[in-house]
């Protein structure tokens, strides 16, 4: 397991993580509290429920799109995008 | 040679004696009590780490009362049982020849099935939200996201925090963000005039973990106030403000003021996942809250053979029920695989049997969370906080002002209000908005009707229906420990 801190991308922006942290954690931690829009309203969105229930989170990690933020742990190399 | 995958019929090496989903404390105690007594036991967790919401940790693990006990049940089960972290349980469905088939999706994204004779859901429960003005506003977070983000991740959810809902569960929440460097701005609990001084908690004998609670806030400077709730967010892009109310015993709003916050924790007690309970048909029955909850019997078993229910799933009552649940479950669970065939040694237990002292500790537990739960109810009046605008339903973005057209277009209740107006349609498929929707159609909330437990692609699905994917075929390894007595040894993880 890694242990010392690392970086991720997200939308090509680098963001800190300390080993064990979901992506979402890692972006509310940068100060990044919203990264989706809502398909209707435009409405932003970031973390809600934070386990996994609410989908309010998701995000494309490395192509795989959707992913859940608050599910998905960060690894070296991860490349985020948001819509 | 393991009890319980004795038969010899070909195939049969793949198939467990016993398949758990879900890796908290009721999960795995259950697992273990089975794993010790000889048992092949599979358990499947959607987190990295095992935990489930309470003993949720990080790489680096904190202090929480019974953490590091759970951990040592935990190292103890990794050596003794296939272990199966961050796959996403989606289905449990029944074969032709009476074993159960769970299917997950993989860390990978690819989809498994593992096959066991006997099934223990321990799957847990999440925050119970309500809606308000606002609610959708990034900065706006459950109690239980808030408290994720700190004890799994060591990430403070914002600087200036408000905490408001109802239950006990919004004190460790608190105490937690302050002592972690955060500005809670206040508790407000919707429910109770006694103000902490008069908790519930005192009145059920836990003097210590009430008094605690208030030197904790005192020293944070946090103000406790009862009978108030954030009834609105406000805000362009993230939560900026809220209007926090004082409110009459029914909830309804008698005034306010603006309170300047990034952060809200908000959490109004807790619903019960039990889809895959209601997936396999398993009865369910009304919990002291109205959430429907999983029927068990004083052994856990459930309505359907072969599937026991442990922790919040048979209601809720936090770590130590869902741990005491667990272990009872995995005795009775034991007991049945000794029953058919006979005991070779001569002992012969019942499946219902269930040692006495471990049943009466339960009983005062479930009282305990029973208890709580009567203490905190929430009370009708929060419908009048929303307005038209107000998102009912996050994922489909419907409006009360849709539901209340549903209703005048002849949507008697939630269901029909549902294929109406959209809500619970969406991503979650109506976890976070069922219960509001509920109330509004004026009913209890029923037990969910979701086919797929978690959401999964069309490839993966594909994947499931096709044969040669069992996992349990193609990865279990040895057949682990040798049935033993599980004498209460010091060394006992599961002693206390």
């Amino acid at each position: 397991m890694t242990v010392r801190p690392f970086s991720i991308t997200v939308d090509g922006r680098s963001v800190p993580v300390v080993p064990g942290q979901t992506i979402g954690a890692a972006l509310h931690a940068a100060g990044i509290r919203s990264w989706r829009a809502t398909r209707f309203g435009g409405r932003p969105r970031g973390l809600f429920c934070g386990i996994g229930v609410c989908f309010d989170c998701l995000i494309s990690v490395n192509g795989r799109a959707p992913e859940r933020a608050c599910l998905a742990e960060a690894a070296p190399g991860d490349e985020v995008t948001t819509s | 040679m393991t009890y319980g995958s004795a038969g010899g019929r070909a195939g049969d090496r793949g198939t467990y004696d016993l398949v758990v989903v879900g890796g908290g404390p009721a999960g795995v105690a259950g697992a273990l009590t089975a794993a010790l007594a000889g048992l092949r036991v599979a358990l499947l967790d959607s987190s990295a780490r095992l935990g489930g919401q309470y003993f949720r940790h990080t790489v680096v693990p904190g202090r929480a009362p019974g953490l590091d006990r759970f951990l040592r049940q935990a190292r103890a089960l990794s050596d003794r049982a296939e272990v199966l972290s961050r796959h996403q349980v989606w289905s449990v469905a029944r074969e032709p020849d009476g074993d159960l088939l769970v299917h997950a999706g993989s860390p990978d994204g690819r989809s498994v099935a593992v096959r066991g004779r006997r099934l223990l859901i321990a799957t847990g429960a999440y925050d119970r939200p309500l809606p308000f003005p606002g609610w959708d506003l990034p900065g706006v977070l459950t109690a239980g996201g808030a408290q994720a983000l700190l004890k799994g991740n060591g990430v403070v959810a914002g600087r200036r925090i408000v905490v408001s809902g109802t239950g006990p569960f919004l004190l460790p929440v608190a105490t937690g963000l302050a002592a972690a460097g955060a500005k809670v701005l206040g508790v407000f609990e919707a429910g109770g005039a006694l103000g902490l001084a008069r908790h519930p908690l005192l009145a059920l004998g836990k003097a210590a973990e009430a008094a605690g609670y208030a030197l904790s806030l005192a020293r944070h400077r946090v103000p406790y106030l009862t009978r108030h709730a954030v009834v609105a967010a406000h805000g362009e892009r993230e939560v900026e403000a809220v209007t926090v109310a004082r409110l009459d015993p029914r909830w309804n709003v008698l005034d306010t003021r603006i309170v300047e916050c990034d952060t809200v924790a908000t959490g109004y007690g807790f619903v019960p996942q039990i889809d895959l309970g209601v997936q396999l048909g398993c009865g369910t029955r009304r919990d002291v809250d109205g959430s429907p909850v999983l029927e068990a019997d004083s052994a856990q078993r459930t309505t359907v053979p072969g599937v026991w229910a442990a922790g919040e799933p048979t209601g809720v009552g936090g770590w130590r029920l869902a741990e005491l649940e667990g272990r009872i479950a995995g005795r009775s669970i034991v007991a049945h695989t000794r029953r058919r065939p006979p005991g070779a040694a001569g002992v012969e237990l019942m499946a219902g049997e269930v040692a006495g002292a471990l049943s009466r500790r339960r009983d005062r537990w479930r009282a305990f969370g029973a208890a709580l739960q009567q203490a905190y109810p929430v009370r009708a009046g929060w419908q009048g906080w929303l307005r038209d605008d107000t998102l009912v339903c996050r994922c489909e973005e419907v409006p009360l002002a849709r539901v209340r057209e549903a209703q005048e277009l002849g949507a008697t209740d939630a269901r029909s209000i549902k294929l109406l107006a959209r809500p619970g349609m969406g991503w979650c498929q109506g976890r976070i908005c069922g219960y509001a929707v509920a109330c509004l159609a004026g009913e209890p909330q029923q037990p969910p009707r979701r086919p797929i437990a978690q959401p999964i692609t069309l490839g993966a699905l594909s994947e499931a229906a096709g044969p040669g994917d069992d996992l349990a075929t193609s990865r279990a390894g040895d057949p682990g420990e040798p049935a033993t007595s599980r004498a209460d040894k010091p060394d006992d993880p599961l002693a206390h």
